[in-house]
Parts: structure tokens; C-alpha cells; sequence
């Protein structure tokens, strides 16, 4: 149990440079900075969406401040490594407490994330907020291994499906609101109105992600799940599952077509006509 | 009493054979051996999988695996690392080695029941390695194995006997979990020698005495889930399996099962989880910045406060799991709330570090160039956290890469770092002889730059939309173009596997030919270092060391020595610490 040091120690024998690592934790900080804002000027698909938009704005936003904190981190780290090492009979400080430093660092992340609960509680109620009743309707269906949609008819409803009924989309024969529906494996939206997603599964969980509208919902089994969205440009966006459903995964890569309401007329018309 | 006590470690010691020695051992370091070598092997089995899966993801078109063994693969990676490796290393290699020397105490409570739990975990490897021979091969559902996919055996290729014998293995580790976590907690709330009061304790034994309180309540849960899985799969019962699936053409009879039930236990037991990996480590590293910078750990009662907090948090933020999962939005709300809240206590900790590192005296010894590490992939993985938890920011980016390297930097590989620290750190204590410092840097500069070259990258994805669990991106237009990042992830990632090997060989060598350790080799200040490298059976010839004062008095103004140990009475004329 003596505890007196006898002739050098694996202690003091060890190196005594920091200057390797403390330049790689600054180089490697810069680095991840640069990359990431590479990745989100060049790689982040731009928003198409309305909400879209206002969730990669306030990904941005704490983009901004936890690269701050990370280099802040960083700069400290690597500094005191290069700066402190162990020199000569130099001693370290004894310094165990100091409250009003602990408070300050405990009190402004406090803040800050009050600050972001509520920015994101806002944003999210707004993305949730229930879609007005003129809102263009669609059913997406996935399953093992691909994706399909339906559309109602000139009713404006869908009609009720069944999994276990031998036909088109599953729908139920009995109930008249199905029998004008639109199926077909294309997924139109409609731009700048306000597009109601009804997501449906006929095996395992999938979930419906359109990278470039910044939105993804999973696909529950037994259930109805929707994404509420408004597409802000034309085009056609890649859609892709997910969640993993088996071993065809990877291969459930989809088109979403957002068209002007004239194109989408025309369209349904024109399946109507088959 | 202590005469007696000292007759009958006397007795026992020499009763021992081979076999209750080294293998149906009930000695606490024996027991924490086997846990951490037992880990150390899975992790090996473990990063081999993630080599092959990395390399068929690098260059999808030479096709080194089929899409199920591409599943099969990511799942035992997912499962062996959360389950085979980080929670046996830290709650069980290290709580059982370094608890009772740490605490002052000759044993855990309960040796016998220790040694079940190491049996019991070893026994739980055994249905998982063979699901790997089995028809369909191991599970493909993930580590998460949300039914219906992992219900159904129409569902996948691993849905069959592979994910069944996934199920049993997960159970059966639950129950050594238990076994494990009780034994834990009663040791330090009860076995503490004289003068170790809960606030003298080092962060290590906090740590560890938080996630042992985890897991005592979260495993059960985890157990009952996966029990209730077996159920709908063998005896036909609908817990999370609803009405109406038709799966590949197949009409299925199960009724009235909701498949969110399983996602709400399993994060209920999940999300701890993390914590419970992450928190001994944090333990670890602080023990070893203190060590190595010649300082006391700053901020230690706020040290331990916020191990608190973030346990108790710990219980209320799984839903973040769920955000998009089609649970009622309200309750996302509340989830994001307590998830940014967590970011407190984990700032004040990283901000106490850096403090203590603050014009100490800095040893860039392996152990501390691993606990550094630690401090650097903390804050690298946990600041996405903030983008992860805010309910709204998290749609797109939920089950997309920036997910996979928010939580391998935060709780996969600065857990691992933590554990390479402690091994670094007490290798002289468990084996009386010291690692390699030259290999220790290999090892260490190996698996800092892969680290980094493998999981920043994986932000850039995510960032991209690239999502999880896909065997060949190339059918998504918006990720093909990505795969020369794809493949310099691949290559960091052999970096990583790499340094494991140097670890490896480091261990073997030095085991047999490394340099001797004195019982202070690291000039440390707790319980542990007291005592002969390795300790003797019941951990110390004579007496159990009394405590005087708290685990981090270094460089005390007007001490003869940078350091007080515990163990030794006041000096003169030095102030007393807490």
C-alpha cells in the first residue's frame, strides 16, 4: 500500500507531445465543417415543398449553431492539448469548483434549447395541422415491392378496401364511393395547393420519403397514416421507401409527378376513357 | 470479524482448482475478464460483418453479398455491437472488474449469481451464432426488428428459425442482463468501505451504478417484448400484427395486433440503452483525464448530477424514436421537449472536461489519447443529436445516414474509445503487466482517423436523403452519384478494423512479454491502484483499505506528491478535500 513513487514511472515515461493530436482535432474540425457545408450546398436536394422549406430552414439554423459549438469544442481541445502538456516540475492547478462558470455553461445550453423546443414544437404543429376539406386527395399504396396510387373519382371519396378482395387495388365492391376511383402505379400531386398523402400498407411497414420535399411518413400496418404538403414547383421527384420491408428494399425506388390541376385533369380523364 | 473474514479467504483460495478458478469462477475479476474477453472476440465478429457489408456498399456492382445476406449482415452487426459487445464490455467486463476494487469491497454481493450471469450471457451467443447455419439464415428485420417483417416468416428469408433464434438470444441476454445489473447495484449501495461515502466515489462507479439502474428497469421490458414477438410468431397470438396483411400473396390470420406496440417497447428499452453504453464509459474517460492531466475532475458533484439527470431523461425521450412512425403527433411533441433537455447535462459534462484538461498537466499516455478521442466523438456525434431531436427536423432526416453517423460517433465508437481508455488504463491492474504504448498509438491513430473518415462522411449522406438498410443504392438517381464517398467511407472503415487487430496482437504480446506493473503504475489516486497488480483472490492481503478523502485529489497545494491517494490518512499540512 506505500504509495511513494520509486525510480520513473509508466507515467512519466509517456509522451509528452500533444502536438500530433492537437493539430489533427483542429484540422479534423475544420474538415468536418467544410464537408458539411459542402454537403448542404451541394448534395441537399432544395426544397420543393412549402413545408419542406421550413424544416430545412430550421435545420439550417441549428446547423449554424452547433457548427459553432463544434469548433468552438474543438479549437479548446486541440489548444489545451498542444498547450498544457506535461513540462519539467511545472504543476497542474488545483481547481475543482468554480460555480459561477458551471452555472453559465449549464444556463446558456439551457436557453438555447428552450429557445429550439419551441421553434420546432411551433414548426411542427404547423407541418401536423389538419389539411384544409378542398384539399387534393390521394391514396399511396406500398408493398413488398413497389408503390402504386389511387384517386377518387368525380365523388371525391375513396371507397373502402379490403386487402383480402381478388381486385384492382383491393377496393370493396359493395361500397359505391370506390366505384369511380382512379388506380394506377403513377403518384401525381398537384402544385401549390395543399396535397393530402393517404398512406396505406398491404404487408409490412414501409415509409414514403420524397428527398427533395424535405417529408417522410411511414406506412403502418393496420392503419391509415398522411402527410399533409404543398408542393411549390412541377417536376418529377424521387421517391423511395424508407423503412426496411425485406429484401427487395432497395428496390422500391418510385416517381412522385407534381402537375399543374389542368395537367391532372387531363390525366384523370384520360384513365377514366381506358 | 476480520480475522475470520481473513481465515476464510485463506480457505478459499485454497480450495480452488482450474475449473473454479478460471472458468465457473466466482471472483469478481475473474468473472469481469471473461465478460470483457468474451466482448473483445464478439467485436471482432462484429466489425468483420460491417468489412463485408462495407465493401459490397463501396461497389455495389461486384456484388460480395445477395441482398438477404446484405440484411442478415447489418442485423448481427447492429445486434452483436449493442448487445454482444458495448453492454457486456462496460456491464460486465468492467463493472464486475472495477466495482469492488474501486469501492473497497473483497467481492460482489452476490459471487454466485455473478458468475450465473456470465454463464447465462455466454449461453445467449449460442442461438444467435446459430442462426447463421440455419435455413433463411440470420434475421434481415435489424436490430430493431419491428414486426409485422419480423413477425411473418412469409415476410423475409430471416424471418424464419433465424429471427426466432434471434428472439430467444435477445431473452436469454435479458436474463443475464438482470442478473448482472442487481448485483451491481446492491454491491455499491452496500459494500462500501469505511469512509467511501456515494460522493467519494469515482465517475466510473457512478456511471456504472447508473446504467445498472437502467437497465434493471428497461431490460424486463425489452424481455417481455421480445417474449410476446416469440408468441405471435410460434403459438399464433396478434400482439403486433393487425387484421388484413396479405404478405407475398398470402392471406395472414392474425387479428387486432398493432406493430406500434413493439416499436414503443422496444425504445421504451432502447433509448436507455444508449445510456446505458454511454454512461460508464463517460466514468472511464473522466477517471482518465484526471489521471493524465494531473487534475481533479472538474465539476464533480455536477459530474454526478448530471449523470442523474440524463438517466432519468433517459426514460421519457423514446418516442424520438417515432417520429414519423404514424404514433399521434402530440406525443411527438413532448418527446422532442425532453430530448433537447438532455442536451444540457451532456454539455455541462463536455464543458467539465474540457475544464479539467484546463492548465493541468497533460500525459498523452495511449489511455489518454483514447479518452481525448472520446471527448472529440462526443461532441462530433452528439451536437446532430439537437438536429435529431427537434421533432419537425428530424422528418427528413429520420432512418437516413445522418442517423447512422449521429449515433456511431456519439454512443457506438465513444463508447468504444471509452472501453479502449479502460483497457489502456487497467490492463497493468487485470494483468500485472502493461500494453505496448507504441502499438497503443498504432492502435489509437488508426482508429481515430477511420472513425472519422467512416462516420462524418455519413452526415454528407444523410444530408443527401440517402436512406438505411439499402444493399445497392444505384436505383436511387439522387444517390448513385455519390459512390466514391462511399468508397473512401469503406476504406476509413478498414482503418478501424485494422487498429482492432493491432489491439489484438497488443493484448497477446503483452500478456506474455509486456513490461511488469507495479500496483500504481499510472500514479492514480483510487482504491483500485492500492493493491498488488493483479490483485489477490478477495482483492487485498490484509485489511480492506479505509477512504479519506474524494477520488481526485491531484496536484493538492503543499502535498509532497501530485497525488493523494484515497487510501492514505491526511497528511500534515495539507488542506483537507471532500
Amino acid at each position: 500500500m506505500e504509495a511513494t513513487p520509486q525510480a520513473p514511472s509508466p507515467l512519466e515515461e509517456t509522451q509528452r507531445s500533444g502536438l500530433a493530436l492537437g493539430l489533427v482535432v483542429w484540422v479534423f474540425s475544420l474538415l468536418g465543417v467544410l464537408g458539411a457545408l459542402y454537403a448542404r450546398w451541394a448534395w441537399t436536394p432544395h426544397s420543393v415543398t412549402v413545408e419542406g422549406a421550413s424544416i430545412q430552414h430550421l435545420f439550417d439554423v441549428i446547423l449554424a449553431i452547433i457548427l459553432v459549438a463544434f469548433v468552438l469544442v474543438h479549437l479548446l481541445l486541440g489548444y489545451f492539448i498542444v498547450r498544457y502538456r506535461a513540462r519539467g516540475s511545472e504543476s497542474a492547478l488545483y481547481f475543482p469548483h468554480h460555480t459561477a462558470l458551471e452555472v453559465t455553461y449549464t444556463a446558456v445550453p439551457a436557453v438555447v434549447m428552450v429557445a429550439l423546443s419551441v421553434a420546432g414544437i411551433l414548426l411542427w404543429s404547423r407541418v401536423h395541422a389538419a389539411p384544409p376539406p378542398d384539399a387534393f386527395v390521394v391514396e399511396v399504396r406500398g408493398e413488398q415491392f413497389g408503390w402504386s396510387a389511387r384517386y377518387p373519382g368525380p365523388d371525391g371519396k375513396l371507397g373502402r378496401v379490403d386487402n383480402r378482395i381478388q381486385r384492382p387495388f383491393n377496393v370493396d365492391p359493395e361500397d359505391p364511393a370506390g366505384r369511380d376511383d382512379v388506380t394506377s402505379p403513377e403518384i401525381y400531386l398537384v402544385v401549390n395547393r395543399p396535397n393530402r398523402i393517404l398512406l396505406r400498407t398491404r404487408d409490412v411497414q414501409h415509409s414514403f420519403w420524397v428527398p427533395a420535399f424535405r417529408l417522410k411518413k411511414d406506412l403502418l400496418p393496420g392503419a391509415t397514416t398522411e402527410l399533409v404538403l404543398t408542393p411549390t414547383q412541377r417536376g418529377e421527384f424521387d421517391l423511395a421507401c424508407a423503412e426496411l420491408c425485406g429484401v427487395g428494399h432497395y428496390t422500391m425506388a418510385g416517381k412522385v409527378r407534381v402537375v399543374t390541376q389542368q395537367e391532372f385533369d387531363r390525366w384523370l380523364r384520360q384513365q377514366g376513357r381506358r | 470479524m476480520a480475522a475470520a473474514a481473513e481465515a476464510r479467504v485463506h480457505a478459499e483460495v485454497h480450495r480452488e482448482s482450474f475449473w473454479t478458478r478460471y472458468v465457473f469462477s466466482q471472483d469478481h475479476k475473474v468473472i469481469g475478464l471473461q465478460y470483457l474477453l468474451t466482448s473483445l472476440f464478439m467485436a471482432l465478429v462484429g466489425g468483420a460483418l460491417a468489412m463485408v457489408f462495407r465493401t459490397q456498399l463501396a461497389w455495389p456492382q461486384a456484388g460480395v453479398l445477395k441482398a438477404d445476406q446484405y440484411l442478415a449482415a447489418v442485423s448481427m452487426h447492429g445486434t452483436i455491437m449493442i448487445f454482444f459487445v458495448l453492454t457486456p464490455a462496460l456491464l460486465g467486463g468492467f463493472a464486475n472488474f472495477l466495482v469492488p476494487l474501486k469501492i473497497g469491497a473483497r467481492d460482489m454481493a452476490f459471487p454466485f449469481v455473478n458468475m450465473l450471469s456470465y454463464w447465462v450471457f455466454a449461453l445467449s451467443i449460442v442461438p444467435l451464432v446459430a442462426s447463421f447455419f440455419v435455413p433463411g439464415g440470420p434475421l434481415n428485420a435489424g436490430w430493431t426488428a419491428y414486426p409485422p417483417l419480423s413477425a411473418l416468416p412469409q415476410a423475409a428469408p430471416g424471418s424464419g428459425l433465424g429471427q426466432t433464434l434471434w428472439l430467444l438470444s435477445i431473452a436469454i441476454f435479458c436474463v443475464s442482463s438482470l442478473l448482472g445489473s442487481l448485483n451491481y447495484i446492491t454491491t455499491i449501495l452496500v459494500m462500501r468501505t469505511r469512509g467511501m461515502s456515494l460522493l467519494r466515489m469515482p465517475l466510473t462507479v457512478w456511471g456504472i451504478f447508473v446504467a445498472a439502474v437502467l437497465a434493471l428497469l428497461t431490460f424486463p421490458v425489452l424481455m417481455a417484448a421480445g417474449i410476446l414477438l416469440l408468441f405471435d410468431r410460434l403459438a399464433g397470438t396478434s400482439f403486433f400484427v393487425p387484421a388484413g396483411l396479405v404478405v407475398g400473396g398470402q392471406v395472414i390470420q392474425h387479428t387486432g395486433g398493432n406493430p406500434l406496440l413493439w416499436q414503443h417497447l422496444f425504445w421504451f428499452f432502447g433509448h436507455p440503452e444508449v445510456y446505458i453504453v454511454i454512461l460508464p464509459p463517460m466514468g472511464i474517460v473522466s477517471d482518465v483525464i484526471a489521471n493524465f492531466a494531473r487534475k481533479p475532475v472538474f465539476g464533480y458533484p455536477a459530474m454526478v448530477a448530471s449523470m442523474l439527470a440524463i438517466g432519468i431523461l433517459s426514460f421519457l425521450v423514446w418516442g424520438h424514436h417515432m417520429f414519423v412512425s404514424g404514433m399521434h403527433p402530440l406525443l411527438g411533441t413532448g418527446f422532442a421537449v425532453t430530448t433537447l433537455l438532455i442536451a444540457v447535462p451532456s454539455a455541462v459534462k463536455t464543458f467539465n472536461w474540457l475544464a479539467t484538461l484546463w492548465r493541468g498537466k497533460l500525459y498523452y499516455s495511449t489511455a489518454m489519447l483514447f479518452a481525448l478521442g472520446f471527448v472529440s466523438l462526443f461532441v462530433a456525434g452528439g451536437l446532430t443529436g439537437i438536429h435529431l431531436g427537434n421533432a419537425p427536423v428530424d422528418i427528413p432526416l429520420h432512418d437516413t445516414y445522418y442517423v447512422v453517423g449521429h449515433f456511431h460517433l456519439v454512443m457506438g465508437t465513444a463508447a468504444v474509445f471509452g472501453i479502449f481508455a479502460g483497457i489502456y488504463f487497467w490492463f497493468p491492474k487485470m494483468f500485472g503487466r502493461l500494453l505496448d504504448e507504441g502499438l497503443g498509438r498504432v492502435h489509437f491513430w488508426l482508429t481515430l482517423v477511420g472513425v472519422y473518415g467512416t462516420f462524418f462522411p455519413m452526415y454528407y449522406l444523410g444530408m443527401a436523403g440517402m436512406h438505411r438498410r439499402i444493399y445497392d443504392y444505384r436505383a436511387f438517381p439522387f444517390l448513385s452519384h455519390l459512390q466514391p464517398l462511399q468508397v473512401f467511407i469503406t476504406l476509413s472503415a478498414f482503418l478501424i478494423f485494422a487498429g482492432g487487430l493491432v489491439l489484438a496482437y497488443n493484448m497477446l504480446r503483452s500478456l506474455a512479454a509486456g513490461r511488469p506493473a507495479d500496483p500504481n503504475p499510472w500514479r492514480g489516486t483510487t482504491l483500485e491502484w492500492s493493491t498488488k497488480s493483479p490483485p489477490p483472490h478477495h482483492n487485498w492481503h490484509g485489511e480492506v483499505p479505509e477512504v479519506y478523502r474524494g477520488p481526485y485529489e491531484y496536484s493538492v497545494p503543499g502535498a509532497s506528491q501530485d497525488y493523494l491517494p484515497q487510501w492514505e490518512p491526511q497528511p500534515a499540512g495539507v488542506r483537507a478535500g471532500h
